[in-house]
């Protein structure tokens, strides 16, 4: 089996700061690692190889150059190889623009049975690409999917955790799978697995390799467009007592004020 | 004449979409029309004519039994068509943030999943979610003449049911390729007493409660306040102290109480997402240095365990 794992390399949110005067934020110079359900992902992905010796793990990941060193965590979580859609073509794409990009990659690739990706992205968390993706591949998608399971004789099982209950569903291959934490725990790479991870085939695909343009897949095919994003006005009123004694006090005074506690 | 199409799974959703696409189609000088997919769904159709919708297109066909994504997206695509729907306006619940993007793909259309709000201006349909993880709001434009948005439930209060709508019901006959997924069994969740989504105080407990036994302190507090307890994922999904329909986070739920208290949680930026609309928030926490701090209204920086006992007998004196 050939497994397509669709990771993203987002910055990392614990970093960002505010600009206080235009509530913009600080992008710049963050760091950027895959998201974390982009590793959930993978990890069902290393773990139905490693119950199948036959099975083929292939990284795609669309992004900027720092790819090219993000994507060496997931080589060392054990994928096999990785495809890495690097060019300003690829640019300013929305959803649909990234999920179009995504397909032509894997139809590239040809023999892909299962698409797992991260059920929505660590930073905007929309789950759009695993939807769209699925439609654009003519197969069908499951997504919210905590639990995993390959059939004998193909297919898969999984269980989708929908809000209040969960429904069991078997799906023919190929299929596009979005996952939750709740999966597995991803691992963490061994100094072995790493040193390994140096030496597995990494290929960089343009627009040219895939015979696309940035009116198909990029800025030029976005149908959303950014008008702003700023943090939201902070209209708390931040009294933090460093008194337990006096906090206690004020508080149970302040909410009986403000009316939020039972009559 | 172009319309705005509404569809949930759920009828309570469907029916604040429908309020909601009222207000749009005012705007933009359109009709409203509700989709039911289903066998019996046109049973219910009379409900949205009494709450203004003009058009109920209904597609019965059992294929549609199971809410599976890829075939409800093609019966809404045919309905779209149909209908001649420009807007698309879906609940953004778990299945709805799925079957939106695959709809939108199919009408070719732009879309947004997740939304907090949407308005028209000079024409354009503006949108806004919450962005990188959740420490931003995104405003976008949808630039393509078609669109399809997921909008957060709660969003729009349901209307009156006063609408005298003399509708029609159209019932549109599918052509569906069967699903290659079949629903082969459904599990109900452990289900707590209360849906912590409609209460008015909410008490999260976070990793600072060190023990299971621990729990009575904070129920103690709870009890006090009235309210309904809540924890964020390590206490709900990897200890198991409480039941996940009480959790809170990114794939937990968002509430929005009258008051939030947060008891020894830091507050990851997806945390803060997910509490942003409660009214009033208090935090306990015995690092002031907690993220979860920055969006307190009222803050007391002390270990739970002297803070939390106090706060409950000050609370049950009375005023």
């Amino acid at each position: 089996m050939h497994i397509a794992v669709c990771m993203k390399q987002v910055v990392d949110l614990e970093h960002i700061r505010i600009r206080p005067e235009t509530r913009e934020p600080v992008l710049e110079g963050l760091p950027v690692k895959f998201g974390g359900f982009d590793k959930n992902a993978l990890e069902a992905a290393v773990r139905i190889k490693e119950a199948d010796q036959t099975t083929k793990v292939t990284v795609v990941a669309a992004g900027s150059a720092k790819l090219k060193d993000t994507v060496k965590e997931a080589l060392a979580m054990g994928a096999d190889e990785a495809v890495l859609l690097i060019d300003a073509a690829f640019e300013g794409a929305d959803s649909g623009g990234s999920a179009r990009l995504l397909a032509t990659a894997i139809q590239k690739l040809g023999d892909v049975d299962l698409v797992l990706l991260g059920e929505g992205s660590a930073d905007e968390y929309s789950g759009e690409v695993p939807a769209r993706l699925g439609e654009l591949l003519g197969v069908p998608q499951v997504t919210c999917v905590r639990e995993l399971e390959i059939l004998q004789g193909g297919g898969i099982r999984v269980t989708q955790d929908l809000e209040d209950e969960l429904e069991v569903v078997e799906v023919d291959l190929p299929a596009v799978v979005g996952v939750t934490s709740e999966l597995n725990e991803p691992r963490l790479p061994s100094l072995t697995a790493i040193l390994k991870a140096a030496k597995k085939p990494v290929q960089q695909w343009t627009a040219g390799d895939l015979g696309v343009t940035a009116d198909m897949v990029g800025a030029g095919a976005a149908k959303v467009q950014t008008l702003s994003n700023r943090a939201p006005e902070q209209a708390r009123k931040g009294l933090v007592y460093e008194d337990p004694e006096e906090g206690i006090v004020e508080v149970v005074k302040a909410l009986r004020h403000e009316g939020v506690l039972k009559t | 004449m172009s319309s705005t199409l509404v569809y949930s799974e759920r009828e309570a959703v469907r029916l604040e979409l429908l309020a909601g696409a009222r207000e749009i189609a005012r705007a933009r000088q359109l009709s409203v029309a509700v989709a039911l997919l289903g066998p019996g769904s046109a049973e219910r159709a009379e409900v949205y004519f009494a709450h203004g919708a003009e058009q109920v297109f209904v597609a019965e066909d059992s294929m549609l039994g199971e809410q599976q994504t890829d075939a409800c997206a093609q019966a809404l695509a045919q309905i779209a068509t149909q209908a001649e729907a420009d807007l698309v306006l879906i609940g953004s619940t778990r299945r709805g943030r799925a079957l939106a993007p695959r709809l939108a793909q199919k009408m070719e259309a732009g879309s947004v999943t997740e939304a907090l709000g949407l308005a028209v201006h000079e024409g354009r349909l503006l949108v806004r979610r919450y962005s990188l993880g959740g420490n931003t709001v995104r405003e976008v434009a949808i630039t393509s003449p078609k669109a399809v948005i997921a909008v957060v439930p709660g969003t729009f209060e349901v209307a009156q049911a006063d609408a005298k709508v003399d509708g029609a019901v159209v019932r549109v006959p599918m052509a569906l390729t069967a699903s290659r997924a079949r629903v082969v069994e459904h599990k109900k969740k452990q289900v707590g007493a209360a849906n912590i989504e409609q209460a008015e105080r909410v008490v999260c407990i976070g990793r600072g409660v060190e023990k299971r036994e621990d729990l009575q302190i904070i129920e103690a507090l709870v009890k006090a306040l009235e309210g309904e307890l809540a924890g964020t994922r390590p206490l709900a999904y990897e200890f198991g102290w409480i039941p996940e329909d009480r959790m809170i986070g990114i794939s937990g739920k968002a509430v929005r109480p009258q008051l939030y208290v947060a008891v020894g949680l830091s507050g990851q930026i997806q945390h803060a997402a997910s509490i942003r609309g409660s009214k009033v928030i208090l935090v306990i926490n015995k690092d002031k240095s907690a993220p979860i701090f920055a969006m307190a209204d009222y803050g007391i920086v002390g270990d739970l365990y002297e803070v939390v006992p106090r706060l409950t007998q000050a609370l049950q004196r009375g005023p």
